[in-house]
């Protein structure tokens, strides 16, 4: 959006992600629930409302390579989706400036109906390109998946795994500026993930911001240098990330 | 952008406009406009979807709607026994256009509700689901428009350069389309007790419209004549006459058009101002 920069960034000041619980009793929920999964449960208004996120103030930069790490229910998928900008902030500010390329949950957007390749067509166009830069990578795609003639099978054919390295595919052909990447990417055969890992490197070398949520130590000792430690919708630590999981296992994981 | 909200957001962030702003609100149609590659390719895809592996695919949209129409013609002129030359192309034409009508409004209020997928795991503007939808039922009822050439072809009628006012009328018909999926979209996300409260009302609508009746039948008829008069204050009455009219080559009433006019420009602007406020509830609501 901004012409005067061109760098990618992420910016959320004190940015606050209050999901409002419709069809939720009130009443059962008057108690403020504060346990170990999940964000916290407010009653103050009419509506039970779950604190996902609460003040979080965050400055990444080009070159950023951000872990995130927490239990279920830290928060960790909602700060992806609020640096994606699918969530605008119900309190604070949050501004993010780049080609955003999500991989969420590698379903969506996915029509198991239509062929791999038209799939590739659709993705690359919810992400921002034209058909025509997409038919241009399509053969670069291809070749990275290694799925071949299955290409033109219809979606439903593929396997788990396969999916994932079509999604895998498009995203690091298109030249995202912000990467950000959910965990559930582990369904590829490790052959493949050393190969994903090889690629996922070299588009954060070439540009922008990576941001990670995973529960595989090793995975993200490969792609990331930072990390962020998320408890009850706060960032609890923000650092380094062979300090983070630390402190965050309470073992030094990566000795 | 006038509220304290914005103003404040404005003074320290330098001028990005906040979440609830007219600038964000035009960004986003303006956003999903630009992205109609995109749209464009997934209404398609919805209507292949619908008929995949089906021989005929597509083309069943126009054989089922030429059963209904002529099924719903014939028995409605044998009822109110009137000549099946003018009447039956009368519910015909009008069924097609209702039932772009009653897609845009039914489909409209899901239509937030049926994306909400795309809507929470991929980052794109609200509007694209808009365009889309209107985009599906402007090909469905392309689709439909094979009928009336046929009953044209069959029962000929008068038309003159006055054909050509149902482009501009069915280009006001996805006008307004567009703005009625955005503010019964948003409610029905926020209300999810409005979808089914649509469906019954365009139920009943479709009864009120002279669609299966027509008011020049009831005009005959002095006991009920100042009763169909009041079908005028039945909005969605001009929307059907402003692209009926041109496509049964009828005499062109102006009045319909000054309606539709005003209803779209207000429209406009409640959906608009709906936009404004709610555009960035609408993925917690989903």
């Amino acid at each position: 959006m901004s012409l005067l920069s061109t760098e990618p960034s992420i910016d959320l000041d004190g940015a606050c992600v209050d999901f409002p619980i419709f069809d939720a009793k009130t009443r059962s929920l008057k108690k403020s629930v504060l346990g170990r999964a999940g964000g916290r449960i407010g009653t103050e208004s009419k509506v039970p409302i779950i604190e996902a996120l609460r003040d979080i103030s965050i400055g990444l930069r080009k070159g950023d390579r951000v872990a995130l790490v927490g239990h279920n229910g830290a928060g960790k998928t909602t700060i992806l989706r609020l640096m994606a900008g699918i969530y605008e902030p119900t309190r604070g500010r949050a501004r993010v400036q780049g080609k955003v390329a999500p991989i969420f949950d590698l379903a969506v957007g996915m029509d198991p109906e239509i062929s791999g390749l038209d799939n590739i067509i659709i993705r690359g166009l919810f992400l921002g390109m034209t058909r025509k830069e997409m038919e241009a990578r399509v053969d670069d795609i291809a070749e990275f998946t290694e799925l071949g003639d299955y290409l033109s099978m219809p979606l439903r054919t593929y396997s788990t795994g396969m999916r994932v390295r079509l999604a895998l595919g498009v995203v690091t052909s298109i030249d995202p500026e912000i990467l950000l990447l959910d965990e559930g990417i582990g369904a590829v055969d490790a052959e493949f993930l050393a190969k994903a890992r090889g690629r996922l490197n070299e588009l954060v070398e070439r540009s922008g911001i990576l941001v990670f949520a995973s529960h595989s130590d090793e995975f993200l000792a490969d792609l990331c240098d930072t990390a962020i430690w998320m408890e009850h919708g706060t960032i609890k630590e923000f650092g380094p990330l062979r300090e983070v999981l630390h402190h965050y296992k309470g073992r030094d994981v990566l000795a | 952008m006038d509220d304290s909200t914005a103003g404040r957001e404005r003074s320290a962030w330098g001028d990005a406009p906040g979440s609830r702003s007219w600038a964000r609100a035009f960004g986003d149609l303006s956003a999903g406009w630009r992205q109609r590659q995109l749209w464009g390719h997934l209404g398609w895809q919805d209507i292949k979807q619908r008929y995949r592996r089906s021989v005929l695919g597509p083309l069943w949209i126009s054989i089922s709607m030429g059963v209904i129409a002529l099924g719903l013609g014939i028995l409605y002129s044998l009822l109110f026994q009137t000549d099946i030359k003018t009447f039956l192309p009368h519910v015909a034409v009008g069924l097609l256009i209702w039932n772009f009508i009653s897609g845009c409004i039914l489909e409209g209020s899901e239509v937030f509700i049926a994306n909400e997928g795309l809507i929470k795991f991929l980052p794109a503007p609200l509007s694209l689901h808009v365009y889309r939808l209107v985009w599906r039922q402007t090909l469905f009822f392309l689709h439909n428009l094979v009928i009336w050439a046929i009953l044209m072809i069959v029962f000929p009628h008068p038309l003159g350069w006055s054909l050509l006012l149902a482009i501009p009328g069915f280009a006001l018909l996805a006008i307004n389309g567009g703005w009625i999926s955005i503010l019964s979209g948003i409610l029905a996300t926020r209300f999810r007790d409005i979808p089914p409260i649509i469906a019954s009302v365009v139920q009943l609508a479709f009864y009120m419209t002279p669609i299966v009746w027509s008011v020049d039948i009831l005009s005959g008829n002095a006991a009920v004549r100042e009763r169909a008069q009041l079908v005028e204050i039945n909005p969605l009455y001009h929307f059907l006459e402003i692209v009926r009219a041109p496509l049964l080559g009828q005499e062109i009433v102006w009045r319909s058009w000054i309606v539709v006019g005003v209803i779209t420009v207000v429209g406009w602007g409640v959906g608009l101002l709906c936009m404004r406020n709610y555009r960035a509830r609408v993925a917690y609501w989903v």
